[in-house]
This record gives structure tokens, sequence and C-alpha cells, in this order.
């Protein structure tokens, strides 16, 4: 190990984080700077920070690491996050959500649904369910980033989660969201560089695009019997229609986390950040490259590395890491590539985890400060330094809960909490985010009901139906004696999402059709300019 | 094409593509579009 070139590289970018903190917090003056960045942030910044937060170290290095499991299927998800996280969020969400949260003068998710369906219950829910449900996904990306600066430096765990989590509490509590747009186009950019430069470089150690996948595909015989027994038919094939790989790869993997992108918070909040439709515009074209770039080319690399385990040490990559996903990536990085690549790539996916935590400690701390505290203190005059306090104080907190989830969890559950967030998400806020941008005659009433039925069916699911998160969190074996209310086939493996996002959207509906419509003039000043 | 014989991973490299490229030929038709 060139402990003088790791340590040079760490430096600089430590240096530069900081340096991008710092001219953050220098024009941050007011709550909007601090939360909304004034809505003023040029298009590339907005479309790197937005690729930079959507985009974790759970993306690379665990569904990177899936993909060298279960296969190439996983680039329908590429697909998803480039068609539906850009093109429809950009062009479909973006623009209605911009013009209208700037209308309604709204700065976080909670607030601006609150003003849309003039409602303290949706306001208050909505960040209620951000602030209690996102430690869990920011502890699990923090457990992958400290494992990772645990593995590479040789650091012990302890060490590595508190090393790494004051590095981020430090530019989120000074910089606002201009600090934390800043630094997230710095990581955007070395983890576009990192990704590129690990596609080129495979493909030609493979001997060729073609060559490479010929490869792959002749490898089918060595599918482990498990995975086979399972559904898996190969890393160039999909896995078997129906089958419970199928299930787990379609229903959780592609559309849990591929529809969930829609109702993310801390995503939903950048579209406000920008000045005009037109930055909107050419972020799509910047974002489409740059999600291709980090999920397209985890995937396929992730798949191909089969063959290198394979020229290398005659055998697949899961049976090269001893069955371990997680570990599939960072041992393909560490005997494939050149020394000074892995410490780039080591920094990349710092970067990565770094830029998805300070969105989800913004977007908690926000909740904290700007949604539950001014709605609870709505009679009183709150100034906006009283706000910022309070955003802090929420962020402080969001990092101390993670920081103990980060303790407790076991590591294995980062892309399981990752899908489980944002099933939840979007069961609980995609019917009335979607439907409150495009329909009138949405109430007040049907958004409430559609929240709470999506809220409490997608978390019924998770806890007594769901086999990976009921049978591990024990509550449906305390309370009806068996791990899973539904045994047969292909209920356990059906993800959240499915079941509580279209209850979500029925009940909206139909309680939209049923009761009192909101006032004629709130609903025109909604839509003004849409 | 390209060493891959199954349809469903040959239909995700090409939509794969295709957004990509709806992405970039969106962005610069409506570069100057609000």
């Amino acid at each position: 190990m060139n402990y003088t070139l790791l340590n040079t590289i760490i430096v600089i970018y430590v240096g530069l984080i900081a340096l991008m903190g710092y001219l953050g917090y220098r024009s941050t003056q007011s709550a909007g700077d601090y939360i909304v960045a004034g809505g003023n942030v040029n298009p590339f910044i907005m479309a790197l920070s937005y690729g930079a937060a959507f985009i974790s170290t759970s993306a690379i290095i665990g569904f990177g690491g899936a993909a060298g499991a279960f296969g190439m299927g996983l680039l329908w998800l590429t697909f998803f996050t480039i068609f539906v996280g850009v093109f429809i969020a950009f062009v479909f969400f973006g623009k209605r959500t911009r013009t209208m949260g700037n209308t309604l003068g709204a700065m976080t998710f909670p607030e601006l649904m609150g003003k849309r369906y003039n409602s303290s219950f949706i306001h208050m829910f909505s960040a209620i369910v951000i602030f209690v449900f996102m430690p869990l996904y920011a502890g699990a990306v923090l457990i992958g980033a400290a494992r990772f600066l645990e593995t590479a430096l040789g650091l012990n765990y302890t060490t590595s989660l508190i090393i790494f989590t004051a590095l981020i509490a430090v530019y989120v509590t000074t910089g606002g969201i201009k600090g934390v747009m800043y630094s997230d186009a710095l990581q955007g950019s070395i983890m576009f560089f990192g990704m590129i430069f690990l596609l080129i470089f495979t493909y030609t150690q493979l001997g060729g695009v073609t060559e490479a996948h010929t490869a792959l595909s002749d490898m089918v015989s060595m599918v482990p019997a498990k995975l086979k027994a399972m559904g898996h038919q190969g890393w160039t094939n999909m896995p078997l229609f129906g089958s419970t790989l199928w299930w787990v790869l379609v229903s959780t993997l592609v559309l849990g986390v591929g529809i969930g992108t829609l109702a993310q918070p801390q995503l939903a909040v950048k579209f406000m950040t920008v000045k005009s439709g037109k930055s909107l515009n050419r972020a799509c074209l910047i974002g489409g490259v740059f999600i291709f770039a980090m999920t397209g080319v985890a995937f396929i690399v992730g798949a191909l590395s089969n063959v290198h385990f394979m020229n290398t040490e005659g055998k697949t990559a899961l049976a090269a890491v001893g069955g371990n996903f997680d570990k599939i990536i960072p041992l393909y990085i560490k005997t494939s590539m050149p020394e000074w690549f892995a410490y780039v790539f080591m920094i990349t996916l710092l970067a990565a985890g770094i830029s998805t935590l300070s969105n989800l400690f913004h977007a908690m701390g926000t909740a904290l400060g700007k949604d539950i505290y001014e709605q609870l203190n709505k009679k009183k005059n709150t100034s906006s330094r009283h706000t910022i306090l309070f955003v802090r104080i929420g962020i402080i907190i969001g990092i101390i809960v993670s920081l103990i989830l980060g303790y407790q969890l076991p590591i294995s559950i980062v892309a399981r909490a990752t899908a489980m967030f944002f099933g939840i998400a979007a069961a609980a806020f995609l019917p009335m985010f979607m439907l409150g941008i495009y329909w009138k005659g949405i109430t007040r009433a049907g958004a409430s009901a559609g929240m709470v039925t999506g809220t409490f069916s997608a978390l019924f699911w998770l806890f007594f139906v769901h086999a990976k998160e009921a049978a591990p969190l024990g509550i449906c074996n305390a309370v009806f004696g068996k791990p899973f209310l539904i045994s047969s086939a292909p209920w356990p493996v059906v993800d959240p999402i499915l079941i509580g996002l279209p209850i979500a959207l029925i009940i909206t509906v139909i309680v939209s059709l049923l009761t009192r419509p909101l006032e004629a003039a709130h609903v025109e000043n909604c839509f003004q300019g849409i | 094409m390209f060493g891959l014989s199954d349809p469903w991973i040959i239909a995700a490299y090409v939509l794969t593509t295709l957004s990509v490229l709806l992405c970039v030929v969106y962005g610069i038709i409506n570069w100057n579009k609000d």
C-alpha cells in the first residue's frame, strides 16, 4: 500500500470539501438560502447534485454487487433510473414542482404538500414520516461508507464511523443546501470520471465488448446450485419468469427503487432550487448521462467481474468473495485495477456516500426545524434565525440517531434499508405528490387518506408479509406465532411498494371523488403559471 | 448482439441507451426554452 499517494489524495479531497462548505457558508444569509439556496442554482450544479444525492455507496457497492450475483438483469434498473428517475422526474415532475413551490413559497417537501392542500396535518405527517424513517436509510449508508473506510484504510470500525460522520456534520450544519450542492457537484464530477474510467478499463481488459459478454454467457454452467434453484439462468439472462429471483429483481430492485425515486423528498426539493424551467431542461441532459455513468457502469462491471474472477482464480465473483455481495465491487477494484485507481475509486465511493448522507441529514433537519417546529409555533412569530437554529438541531438529532443505528444494524442491511425507505416514501408521498401537481380535483381528505393508508399498508407489508424484513424483525412471530403471514408464492417476495402504492393511489382517487373539493381560488392559485 | 442472446437483456441495453439519448436530445432541443 502506497501511503504517501493515498494520504495526498485524501488531503486534497478533504481540503476541497471544506472549501465547498465554506463557499456555501459565505453565500448563505437567509433561511431561503439555507434551505433552497435562494432558488438560484445553475443547472450543472443542480443536475450533478441531484445525481450525487440519488446515487449512494449502496447503489455502486450494494446494487453493483447484486449485478455480480444476479447478472445483467439489473440493467432494467438503469433504464428506470434514467427514464423515470431523470426524464419523467425532471420533465413531468420537476417543472410543476418548481412552479408550484415558488407560487406557494414552499421550501421543503412537507411544506409544499401542506400548502398545496392547505393542511397542517399533511404538512406534519409528511415531516414525521421523513424524520422517523429517514435515519434508517441514512444509518445504512453510513454503515456502508464506514465499513469501506475500515477496509481501505485499516482503521477500526468505530473510528471510521466517527470520522466519517464528523466530516459530514461539519459542512451540512455550516453551509446549508448551498454547501451541500456545491460539494455534491464536486463529488458528482469525481464519481463521473471514476466510473467512466472503470467501464473502459474493464471492457479493454476483457478483450472488448462482444468478447467480454460472450465469455460471461459461457459461464452459465457455473451458476451456484442455490441461485439456480431460485431461478438464475446465467449472468447474461433474466431469471426465470415468475421465480423467486425474478420477483426480487423486478419488484424490489427494479420497480421498488426505480419508481420510489419519484417520491424522495430529498430529491424533490432539488427542483425548487433552480431558477427556471430552462435550467431543468439543461439539467435533464446532464442528469441522464450522469446516472448512466453511475448505475449503468456499476451494473455492467458488477456482472462482468465474474469473467475477471474466472480468468484469474477459476471461480465466480460470488465464490471469490465467500458469498458476500457487498465485497464483489471492492475486491474487483482491488485485484484488477492499477493501485492509483483503487485510491481514486475509494474517494469516488466516499463521495457518493457523503453526498447522499448530507442530503438526507439536510432533509431530516428541515423536517424538524422548518416543518415540525414552525407548524407547532404557527401563532408565534418565528424568526429566520430560529428556523436555521432548529434545522441545525434537527440535523444533529438525525446524525446522532443514524450514528446509533450505525452501531446497531448489521452490515447486510444496507441494500434492504435503501429499498425499504424508497418503498415507504413512494407509498406515502407519490399519489398525493403526483396528483397534487396534475389534478385540480384532488381533495384534502383524499390526499390525507392516501398518505395514511399508503404509509401503513407499506409498513404492514414490511412487518408481516415481506419475508426479508418480517422474519428478522420478529414482530409477526411475536403476534401470530409465524415468521410471516402469507407463505404461498409469490407474496413473501413481492415488494411493499407493489402493495402500498396501488392501495394509496386508489384510496386517494376514490376519497377525492367523494369529498368536498378544495376552495376554487386556492386551487387556481396553486396552479398559477402551470 | 454484442455477445448477448437474451432478448430481455438486449432490450434493457437498448432502452437504457435510448433513454440516455432522450435526455440528451430533450436537453439540447429545449436548451433555451422555459
